[in-house]
């Protein structure tokens, strides 16, 4: 019986062509535009390569020196001095790492000029994050020590400037006048994982302005602080806003802040309150949700509705043929069958075609090199709700106009 | 076989009420091939179909080989017609979508059948009204005639009890329309299938055992032939 249901959806695809195509098309085009944005979403949100321990960190970012009454606001990333005294103090923390935002830099090598980010960090961010070397090693706290002119770069500097290939440990590139051994190479991950990434990493102390002596609150440099389990998020972030307040005000010339606002966030509130909205790290988050639903909704409601639209503008314009089914001995029951066979065997092809579609923009995109190291994939659990869902709503399209159809006397069917 | 007794059929609009039959009585027996005449929207199709069960009647009882039809469920319903019944529509009625091999396939679908099964006694059925060389082709591509041959295969090939046959040769020419005939008388010679037809032609109806009558909803007349 089931070969039999397969066999009559094929033909009746086969024979039904635009009504196939609009069915089809509907489905797979929502269903990949969602799997290729899941797969954005996921690229920037999750705790991807290098930052497989994105789940148990968090981030200072952001610091705030506001005048709450005459206004006035320093805003940005912290100094040193700041992260030293008052992030790198904290006791239920199991490592703390900082890193200067990227900057670029131009430089030259192999003929060309490159335009590269360059990053200064401490050597506990390579014990946080999870760079793989293609060679070499990372720097310690001991290179940090003897003042080792060092510096790592990933694959694709290495390409540009020693030739592709080609092994860089042990040679020496010019970097902002300073002449850098290079003492490891890595696969590099893409700008996305914004907190991490650049083409050059150099050991903090080879800073020229030694910012550690700096006494400013507002700098360069952000911090990572990973706890020993997720569990103690809460715990780190609680000692943190207990230190915060207790931190003594600084003067800068005729700017006088009487407030300081940081906290310690998640990946995601950090960059969800970066990107989209002010501070406060609660009700950024809720507005970003309140966003991505609405989106979602107004965005699958469509394709929704067609689908809804087409199935029964499918079933009612197949009332004779429902009228001579129930006329050679189909009971309800088993037209209903039909039409849910049917509209499950579109969904599945619907399916089937969007991973397609989107394992296709994936690859592309990926090695396109718009984002370099593009990481993008499918998440199969995405797929799956996709598709059940997209499964639903054609069940309930498909069942509710066959039930009332096959309830219609034949002859009422048949007349059409 | 056949037995109406009292039947009564409205058709209720907002504006109008149409008495389609109109206290109709009539006992068809076992293998007996019956004809009906009346001018059109005297109400021919609509008796065929109550007696099909396709429709229900307003008021009345219908008794089918022995069983009272009343308050069937529609799993009962739809057994009776897919065993006992064999429909003959004045438009063919055939699925624009299935081949003709699929279409005459159709009331076996709805039985335990296997696909092989189903697939011979098909081809036997078509092979019946001669069209075992358009078994591949679309209704569409097929000309009135041998659409309605088509259906005359559908209608046979579950070997009903009953064949109700809606103007079978309306559409055709003489010729044609005589062949038709033949396959009927045939199929209530053999296999005693019992027969009602609405016809319009004086000939045809000549060439069955009984002819009534229908104007305005209302039996009018009974002829018996001794063919
Ligand atoms: N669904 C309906 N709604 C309202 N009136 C209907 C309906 N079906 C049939 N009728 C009316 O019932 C009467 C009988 O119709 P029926 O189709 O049985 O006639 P018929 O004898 O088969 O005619 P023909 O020879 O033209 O096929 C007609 O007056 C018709 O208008
Ligand atoms: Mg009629």
């Amino acid at each position: 019986m089931l070969t039999n249901y397969l066999k009559i959806t094929l033909a009746v695809m086969k024979r039904r062509k635009m009504f196939t195509f609009i069915t089809l098309f509907g489905i797979s085009m929502t269903l990949s535009i969602l799997i290729v944005l899941t797969a954005f979403y996921e690229h920037i949100f999750s705790g991807n390569y290098p930052e497989v321990n994105r789940d148990r960190c968090l981030y200072a970012t952001l610091l705030e020196e506001q005048n709450t009454k005459e206004g006035g606001m320093r805003r940005g990333p912290m100094s040193l001095y700041y992260i030293n005294n008052y992030i790198k103090t904290l006791k239920t923390p199991e490592k703390t790492a900082f890193s200067t935002v990227p900057n670029t830099i131009n430089i030259y090598g192999n003929g060309k000029k490159l335009r590269l980010f360059f990053k200064y960090t401490d050597p506990v961010f390579w014990e946080i994050t999870r760079f793989e070397f293609l060679e070499g090693k990372a720097y310690t706290q001991k290179d940090v020590d003897n003042n080792e002119q060092v510096v790592i770069i990933n694959t694709d500097t290495r390409d540009d400037y020693f030739g592709k290939g080609v092994s860089a440990v042990g040679k020496t590139m010019e970097i902002n006048g300073q002449s850098l051994k290079v003492i490891g190479v890595i696969r590099g991950c893409p700008i996305t994982r914004l907190v991490v990434a650049a083409d050059l990493y150099i050991p903090y102390h080879l800073q020229k302005r030694a910012s550690e002596e700096v006494k400013e609150y507002n700098g360069g440099y952000t911090a990572i602080v990973m706890a020993k389990t997720p569990a103690d998020l809460p715990k780190i972030q609680q000692e943190y806003a207990e230190v915060v307040p207790r931190i003594p005000l600084l003067t800068y010339g005729g700017f006088t802040p009487d407030r300081l606002n940081a906290g310690l966030s998640t990946y995601f509130d950090s960059i969800v309150r970066d990107m989209f909205f002010g501070s406060g790290d609660g009700s950024a988050r809720a507005r970003f949700y309140l966003f991505v639903t609405i989106f979602a909704l107004l965005f699958m409601s469509l394709p929704a509705i067609n689908l809804v639209n087409i199935n029964i503008s499918r079933i009612l314009e197949r009332a004779s043929e429902i009228g001579i089914r129930k006329a050679f001995g189909a009971s309800a029951q088993k037209l209903v069958t039909q039409f849910v066979i049917e509209n499950i065997i579109l969904t599945i092809f619907g399916g089937l075609l969007a991973i397609l579609i989107s394992a296709v923009f994936i690859w592309w995109f990926n090695s396109s090199h718009l984002i370099p190291y593009a990481d993008l994939a499918i998440n199969w659990t995405v797929v799956a709700v996709a598709l059940t869902l997209s499964l639903i709503f054609g069940l309930m399209s498909g069942v509710y106009p066959a039930w009332r159809m096959s309830r219609l006397p034949a002859v009422e069917a048949l007349r059409g | 076989m056949i037995h109406l007794s009292n039947i009564e059929k409205v058709y209720r609009t907002e504006t109008i009420e149409t008495l389609a039959l109109n206290n109709i009585s009539l006992s068809i027996e076992k293998g007996e091939f019956l004809s009906i005449m009346g001018p059109s929207g005297s109400g021919k199709s609509t008796l065929l179909n109550i007696m099909g069960l396709l429709d229900e009647p307003t008021k009345g009882r219908i008794r089918l080989d022995q069983e009272e039809i009343d308050d069937f469920s529609d799993k009962k319903l739809s057994r009776f017609r897919n065993q006992k019944i064999g429909f003959i529509f004045q438009s063919y009625h055939l699925i624009n979508d299935l081949p003709v091999l699929d279409n005459v396939e159709l009331p076996l679908l709805y039985r335990n059948v296997s696909a092989g099964e189903r697939r011979r006694l098909a081809s036997a059925a078509l092979e019946k009204v001669g069209l075992s060389n358009r078994m591949k082709h679309y209704p569409s591509q097929l000309s009135g005639g041998q659409k309605q041959r088509v259906a005359i295969a559908r209608a046979i090939v579950g070997k009903p009890e009953i064949i109700l046959a809606d103007e079978p040769t309306g559409n055709l020419d003489s010729a044609m329309g005589n062949e038709i005939m033949e396959i009927l008388e045939n199929l209530n010679r053999t296999d005693h299938t019992t027969i009602v037809m609405v016809t319009h032609d004086e000939n045809m109806a000549r060439r069955t055992h009984r002819l009534v009558r229908l104007f305005d909803g209302s039996l009018v007349s009974s002829n018996t032939f001794v063919n």
